[in-house]
């Protein structure tokens, strides 16, 4: 145990010194991994802005209203009322007069309101039932059974909206995905492409170390520990200019751009754990597989 | 000590660098290869160091066979053998003190077994005084003499020399030849290929000579061919 533990230290140690020693090379590793946790964390902002987008779009348009005629029955009425309360998923049904759609227009329209005057007599507005639903998934079940309904003139929902949103949504995660897939490999390609340069430079050491009795995790060692540390370097950079980079873009759009964008941009400080977490993964990620790609074919002495 | 069964070595591009050699050396032995140029010498102790498989046959150290052994164990085995290149083969960016602890370093000793061992292999070798030279500061046969300390520095049962004297001038390849009996005359196994002549008859150890591949000759306490040390 104390042996592995030894040779566990001089594998950190030369990991260390190897760092050290390449750090011209190493920017290049360093400044790659950079680079692609940036546009990762610009993607992931992306993504998660939007999905706080849609979250809330849904919660604002979990509405269903249903405008009856003037002639509708009280039957009817009751049929309609007694069928939406019996479906999953709804947590209130209003009814809402003519007169309280017009007090609400007018609300809406303030200093304009003077031009709705006169409406009161022959109120064009529908009497209505507004349905609120637990989410919006729900609607396009409830709304199939309510056009089968007579006493309905129009059934008013906003799912398309939100089924555009989602598509949008979706297409911004895959593609953020791939093109995070691809620069990955890229990046990986790159730091092991570095790296290969010293482990050529160092062939004879390393043929060396393979007659003297070195295994293969001992020599492999330090050089993954180079390419680890140089993932965390570029990790580190990376995470220092998204947070500041993104804390000043929010501070300046913020309360600049139409509601729908401030709600949805997410605070720079709920992504600090979660990039910190995700680009050191990455970043650490991208290093040592890097460096043991370019070992391959060093080994077979 | 190390038995070869049967061994044959075919190169990829078609070489029958080894035909049929069977072998057996005893522990505490001095053997010389010999040959001339191109019968296999290198060959044979590249199959002992695992650096090559052979084509056919079995060849066992210290009782195993080591053609079974898998690749993930090949370190296992060179700790077990010391050796020694033509060409020292040393790190040029250590010391001869580093160079030579490297050696223990990679097998996880303890570093007070290192600073205990190392002066003590260092002043068997006579460099004592050179401790913390690089090896471009040294001759030929200090260099020789520091890659010996290395391959005898974690005790190894066997040693294989490949030509230790190959670059170094008669006087300096005695002082070697010297460093290499007192080695053997402490149990060390040897086994050394050569050209030099004089050395080997001079030595009066066990010769081994291949030709082409072929074990030609196997004389106890020989010389480097017949004819000459019967005249
Ligand atoms: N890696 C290799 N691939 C193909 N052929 C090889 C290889 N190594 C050696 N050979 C061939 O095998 C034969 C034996 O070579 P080997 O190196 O064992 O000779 P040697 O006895 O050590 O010669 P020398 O005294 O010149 O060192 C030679 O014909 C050589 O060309
Ligand atoms: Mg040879």
């Amino acid at each position: 145990m104390t042996v592995r533990l030894r040779l566990f230290k001089n594998v950190i140690k030369q990991g260390f010194q190897g760092m050290w020693r390449n750090r011209g090379m190493g920017i290049a590793s360093i400044s790659s991994i950079s680079a692609v946790l940036m546009i990762l964390g610009v993607v992931l902002i992306l993504i998660l802005s939007i999905n706080a987008l849609v979250v809330d779009t849904q919660s604002k348009f979990d509405e269903i209203e249903i405008f009856l005629y003037d002639d509708i029955t009280d039957d009817e009425m009751v049929a309609i009322e007694d069928l939406v309360r019996g479906k999953e998923g709804v947590l209130s049904i209003l009814f809402k007069s003519k007169d309280q759609a017009l007090d609400i227009y007018k609300e809406q329209w303030g200093d304009e309101a003077y031009l709705l005057e006169g409406l009161e007599e022959d109120n064009p507005l529908p009497n209505s039932y507004v349905i609120q639903l637990k989410d919006i998934s729900y609607a396009d079940d409830i709304v199939a059974e309510l056009k089968k309904m007579t006493g309905i003139e129009k059934v008013n929902y906003h799912k398309e909206i939100i089924d555009k949103l989602m598509l949008f949504a979706n297409y911004i995660r895959v593609g953020g995905m791939v093109i995070i897939a691809a620069l990955i490999g890229v990046s990986i390609f790159i730091i092991s492409n570095t790296i290969k340069l010293t482990v050529t430079a160092r062939r004879r050491e390393i043929s060396i170390m393979k007659y003297v009795g070195a295994t293969n995790g001992y020599i492999k060692g330090p050089f993954v520990i180079e390419g680890l540390l140089f993932g965390l370097i570029g990790a580190l950079i990376s995470i220092g200019i998204v947070y500041f980079g993104y804390g000043y873009f929010f501070d300046s759009v913020n309360g600049k751009v139409y509601d729908i964008f401030t709600i949805a941009l997410v605070q720079p400080n709920t992504i600090l754990t979660d990039i910190s977490i995700i680009f050191t993964a990455i970043g650490a990620g991208i290093g040592a597989i890097g460096s043991l790609v370019s070992m391959k074919r060093f080994l077979n002495v | 000590m190390i038995k070869l069964v049967n061994v044959s070595k075919v190169y990829d591009n078609g070489v029958k660098a080894l035909k049929n050699v069977n072998l057996e050396i005893k522990k505490g032995e001095f053997v010389f290869l010999v040959g001339s140029s191109g019968a296999g010498k290198s060959t044979l102790l590249k199959l002992l160091l695992k650096e090559e498989e052979p084509t056919e046959g079995s060849i066992y150290l210290n009782g195993m066979d080591i053609t079974r052994v898998r690749n993930r164990r090949i370190p296992n085995i060179r700790r077990n053998i010391g050796v020694v290149f033509q060409d020292f083969r040393l790190l040029h960016n250590k010391t001869v003190y580093e160079n030579v602890a490297f050696a223990m370093e990679i097998l996880g000793t303890h570093p007070r077994e290192i600073r205990r061992r190392v002066p003590m292999v260092l002043s068997m070798v006579d460099l004592s005084r050179k401790a913390s030279y690089f090896p471009d500061q040294l001759s030929g046969g200090e260099n020789q003499r520091v890659s010996i300390a290395r391959a005898i520095v974690n005790n190894p049962p066997v040693l294989i020399a490949d030509e230790p004297t190959g670059n170094l001038d008669p006087d300096t390849a005695w002082e070697i030849m010297k460093l290499l009996n007192d080695i053997n005359s402490r149990g060390t196994t040897i086994l050394m290929a050569t050209h030099a002549k004089d050395i080997v008859d001079h030595m009066q150890k066990r010769v081994i000579t291949i030709e082409d591949g072929i074990l030609v000759r196997d004389i106890e306490k020989g010389g480097y061919d017949r004819e000459i040390t019967t005249v």
